[in-house]
């Protein structure tokens, strides 16, 4: 196979699902290392995120580039919301059952979005957009938006955790939470904070699936799983860990397809979650173990 | 005519019970004395309709077989099929905390269920497994269905009985203490990574005579029967709901939540298409709350788990020290 085609066909295409899964990832290991437990409904959060932005599409009949910031506010207050109606009242019971209630809000999330939405299958915009050839690379003008909003947003959300007040704190919990408390870091509002960047991320990586690909109420809870394996492969705790993590996933989907029955592509987010649960748990970068 | 119907129906209702029943004490192995998270019920299931549908179906030039093996070789084939699967998994995830289980359990699903939908040869594809026999399916109707339900209730006995001697043994105060203090297990010299995995293997192989026995109920398994999330999410609602750690719970459970359930779908089927779709969503977006509720409010279920030590000789010895301390 000419190397050209393999750089069109297989690579460019997983770079941009491993940005989007990046994007999920991220968040999942913030929740992870945060606040310390697996959130099951991050999929689902995110499909809310795609809907809403659809709904800004139809109701204002603006471009979703515009209705994308939208999306990501309503799925920010909608994580903070979630924590207070529900995860915050469970803070002091063992952490598994918040994974427990995160399933609980996964499905009714999906609920939210069949009931509103109907089960059809939608997009933001119609017709086929022709990919351009760049150096003979060919690839969409969406498909680059994805993976540069990509670095751009992890970009800013690694500033924020490296320089600001908050960032640190946040951090700080992250690494050890009595010693966090004790310094007289603020729990309840870390905690709001983390959800409210959590809500980004996951509009963000729904979006990007949806103008990608199309928008379905299951898109969110496929994604659920190569999200984790990217968050579980870069080191839980890790945010650069986890943009490594979503980008080898992604590729690995893609180019899976050269080795094996393409009904199996999303075989491969569990093979590599089992093989990195069984070789190196703390993942690429030294994250942590739960 | 009238009381025909509705006898029919209760006795319908009756197995799935006793189906259900089967999952949920699988999954109270599990989750309630192990503290082990298996969100992926549905794929054991799956693994276990399909495994004895095969070995005990017929010839048929879509999927593999023509075994024709007895039932029972088909239920035991169904339970070790389970128990293969879980393995692994478990060997993996079972040294880390649940919230590994947890996804590691929903990949399965996804994976059964794509096997299951792409691997036409053995499973049939689209099409599943036809004509699979179902004990006493010879006789009418009515009184063919009577005797499956008396089958499905003596199996769910047979299985409480064996779980509850189980539980009460040295291995299921061993497990207990493993699920609600690690530490101290593990200071007595408790294997604890084996100990879970037995645990998981034991309820996925419970799972998968449920799932056998639903194949056998139907006649066919096609993989829409295996709905991933919605089946697994009742059975944990159930349980929780019923009272996990405690198998009368999960059986109290498993009918209170299959009625609600039931009842739920008639009443929405009442009403015209256009909101009928909708109400359908709107049932799962109210079973989901139902758990957050059931957390917050009522953690232990209707019937709490029972606190096996009170009036032991070893705490009566213990609070006669405690009062001759004071």
């Amino acid at each position: 196979m000419p190397f050209m085609e393999f750089v069109n066909f297989y690579l460019m295409p997983g770079i941009v699902l491993g940005s989007i899964y990046a994007l999920g990832a991220v968040g999942i290991t913030l929740v992870f290392g945060i606040l310390r437990f697996a959130h099951l409904a991050h999929g689902d959060l995110a499909t809310l995120g795609a809907f809403a932005a659809l709904g800004v599409v139809t109701i204002f009949g603006v471009s979703p580039w515009v209705a994308l910031p939208v999306a990501m506010v309503v799925c920010a207050f909608m994580a903070i919301g979630i924590d207070k109606l529900f995860y915050d009242y469970l803070s002091e019971r063992p952490k598994i059952i918040v994974v427990m209630s995160s399933l609980g809000i996964a499905l009714m999330l999906r609920a939210v979005v069949q009931v509103v939405w109907g089960v059809d299958t939608e997009t933001y915009t119609r017709g086929i957009v022709r990919p351009d050839d760049y150096w003979g690379i060919r690839i969409r003008d969406r498909e680059i938006y994805t993976i540069i909003a990509m670095f751009v947003i992890v970009g800013v959300l690694w500033t924020f955790l490296q320089k600001t007040k908050w960032g640190k704190a946040m951090r700080a919990m992250s690494d050890n939470p009595d010693l966090a408390l004790l310094s007289g870091v603020d729990n309840r509002k870390i905690t709001m904070l983390t959800w409210g960047i959590v809500g980004i991320l996951c509009a963000a990586s729904g979006f990007f699936l949806g103008i990608n690909t199309e928008l379905k109420p299951l898109m969110g809870w496929t994604m659920l799983l190569p999200m984790f394996a990217a968050a579980i492969l870069g080191g839980v705790g890790r945010v650069e860990g986890a943009v490594i993590g979503g980008l080898i996933v992604g590729i690995a989907e893609e180019t899976s397809v050269l080795f094996i029955p393409g009904e199996y592509k999303a075989a491969m987010a569990f093979a590599i979650l089992l093989l990195i649960l069984l070789v190196r748990p703390t993942g690429l970068l030294k994250g942590k173990v739960l | 005519m009238e009381l025909i119907g509705l006898l029919n129906y209760a006795v319908f209702m009756a197995i799935f019970i006793g189906i259900y029943s089967l999952l949920a004490l699988g999954l109270n192995i599990q989750w309630g004395f192990s503290g082990l998270f298996n969100a992926g019920i549905a794929g054991f299931f799956a693994v276990g309709a399909y495994s004895s549908a095969l070995l005990t179906a017929p010839e048929s030039a879509v999927h593999l077989g023509g075994y024709q093996l007895p039932v029972v070789v088909g239920w035991i084939g169904a339970m070790i099929a389970a128990g293969a699967i879980a393995w692994p998994i478990g060997k993996v995830c079972l040294r880390f905390r649940s919230d590994y289980l947890a996804i590691a359990t929903i990949g399965v699903a996804e994976i059964i269920r794509l096997v299951v939908k792409s691997e036409g040869w053995m499973t049939g594809g689209a099409r599943g497994v036809n004509k699979i026999p179902r004990p006493f399916g010879d006789l009418s109707y009515l009184y063919s269905q009577l005797a499956y339900l008396a089958l499905v209730f003596a199996i769910v006995l047979v299985v409480y009985w064996a779980i509850e001697r189980q539980i009460s043994a040295p291995w299921g105060r061993m497990m207990r203490g493993i699920r609600d203090n690690e530490d101290a297990a593990t200071a007595m010299g408790k294997d604890i990574k084996a100990r879970r995995l037995e645990a998981f293997i034991f309820g996925a192989a419970v799972m998968g005579l449920g799932g056998a026995l639903f194949a056998h109920f139907n006649r066919s398994i096609t993989p829409e029967a295996i709905d991933p999330m919605i089946a697994t999410f009742l059975i944990w609602i159930m349980l929780i709901l019923g009272g996990s750690g405690n198998n009368r719970g999960a059986l109290l459970g498993v009918a209170v939540v299959w009625i609600i359930w039931s009842a739920s779908e008639f009443v929405t089927d009442q009403l015209p298409t256009e909101y009928a779709i909708k109400a359908k969503y709107m049932r799962v977006f109210i079973i989901g709350l139902l758990l957050q509720l059931v957390l917050r409010f009522r953690p232990e279920g209707i019937l709490p788990e029972p606190q096996g030590t009170a009036g032991s000789p070893e705490v009566k010895t213990f609070q006669k020290q405690e009062s001759a301390a004071k």
